[in-house]
């Protein structure tokens, strides 16, 4: 399908249900290397962003995005909030309003939201953080839109490297954030907040498909 | 018309009684908390701290003061979202000492630079910052006794009985703050209320003043006035 703003209503309910979903493993991951809240923040926040979708029915994906961008601010409270936010909003300013996405704009999107994240949270790669899921999700979309690949095929390599990207943070010592504190104790587990990340984008293909 | 603070915490009640505290000594100032989530748990609300930038928009511009963390992503995400980033700018200060640092400063009608400076002056004093754990005032004390020569020096004598304690050193390092000179008052920075405090110089002590710059006569009377009226006090 289009990736029009039915695709990223279609995206955000999906994003509610993962988290739903996942709360009590985003939960646990949190419990091992931070304070525990990811799961019921990430639910809590996209909650939030249905209930305001249904109340302002916005018209264009960047609309959507930037509406999710203020819910999740607001409601999510731990860092989560500020860098996810930070994600939909760059995201958002980078598709304006056009009415659908295209696979170029779709990469660029995601690249300017890994950007957001990285300018807000300082983390670099290897970092143990979601920017390990979102950096290798951005050079996957950029190189499937650049072979020619359509929006569903940019958005199924950007949700799979982002898994890869999650499941490679296992073996990371954490270097930002509450987890950094464990220092090596951190080794062994995976990063919430790239797990979580993981499933925003797995939920982006799942909308298109 | 002044600079507005805005204090961003983790708690509501944080937020509340940093800005009573430092209401206390600035009561010409809008100071306004941004403390805790919409549903008052503990954690930092965007919705709050745009509410509060909006209230403060209509000054000479606001500085931004943070605890930890998160609060420091929401202030800068606010301030993104806000579009304005020449007259909303943050704070890398200690939260309650840099606040009431800028609330002094913004008292005397500082501008919105020398207002964040004022607040990011307390991080030398306490030895740490941040990013960099720097100790400006050690580094500016061994200049000075090597060859620093001051233009202007003077001694003088606390006559009030609570000698510099906090507001009195919130009075001297906020007017400083505005004024073009280097000034050290036995050997710390005069602009850095925290480093005037560890001086612990109570009534009956000797301050010395030495200053440099175009404005260092003028920092030089300043406080003569001060110290020599008791800061207003008893």
């Amino acid at each position: 399908m289009a990736l029009d703003v039915t695709w990223a209503v279609k995206w955000l309910t999906m994003c509610a249900q993962a988290m739903a979903e996942h709360r009590l493993e985003l939960i646990e991951l949190d419990r091992a290397i931070g304070d525990s809240d990811h799961g019921e923040n990430m639910d809590r926040g996209f909650q939030a962003v249905l209930d305001k979708l249904a109340e302002s029915q916005p018209e264009t994906p960047g609309a959507a995005l930037k509406l999710t961008a203020m819910s999740l601010m607001s409601k999510v409270g731990g860092a989560a909030g500020p860098l996810y936010g930070t994600a939909f909003l760059r995201a958002a300013t980078t598709l304006g309003d056009a009415p659908d996405i295209s696979p170029a704009a779709l990469a660029q999107a995601l690249e300017a939201a890994r950007d957001g994240v990285v300018a807000r949270g300082k983390a670099e790669p290897g970092d143990k953080t979601m920017v390990d899921a979102w950096t290798p999700a951005v050079e996957a979309a950029g190189a499937a839109s650049a072979a020619g690949a359509n929006v569903l095929a940019v958005l199924v390599a950007a949700a799979e490297a982002a898994e890869e990207g999650a499941a490679a943070t296992d073996p990371l010592i954490a270097r930002k954030g509450r987890a950094s504190y464990l220092g090596e104790r951190s080794i062994g587990h995976r990063d919430p907040g790239a797990v979580s990340t993981a499933l925003i984008l797995r939920a982006a293909a799942g909308a298109a498909a | 018309m002044t600079v507005r603070l805005v204090v961003v915490s983790h708690s509501e009640k944080i937020a509340d009684g940093a800005v009573e505290l430092a209401a206390q000594m600035a009561p010409d100032v809008v100071i306004l908390p941004a403390g805790g989530t919409d549903d008052g748990r503990i954690g930092t609300s965007m919705e709050k701290v745009m509410a509060a930038l909006a209230e403060a928009a209509d000054g000479d511009g606001i500085v931004i003061l943070t605890d930890l963390g998160s609060a420091v992503m929401t202030a800068e995400a606010a301030i993104e979202f806000s579009g304005d980033p020449d007259s909303v700018v943050l704070a890398d200060a200690p939260l309650i000492e840099g606040l009431i640092a800028a609330a002094v400063a913004a008292q005397t009608g500082a501008d919105l630079r020398t207002v964040q400076k004022a607040a990011e002056a307390v991080r030398g004093a306490l030895g740490q910052g941040r990013d960099e754990p720097v100790s400006v005032n050690e580094e500016s004390r061994t200049q000075h006794a090597a060859d620093w020569q001051p233009e202007v020096s003077e001694s003088f004598e606390l006559v009030n009985e609570a000698g510099l304690h906090a507001r009195p050193a919130a009075k001297i390092a906020g007017g400083l703050a505005g004024m073009d000179a280097d000034v050290t008052i036995n050997g710390v920075d005069g602009a850095s209320m925290t480093g005037l405090m560890t001086l612990a110089a109570g009534k009956g002590s000797v301050l010395r003043v030495e200053a440099n710059g175009p404005d260092a006569a003028k920092a030089v009377r300043y406080i003569q006035g001060l110290v020599q009226s008791g800061f207003g006090e008893s």
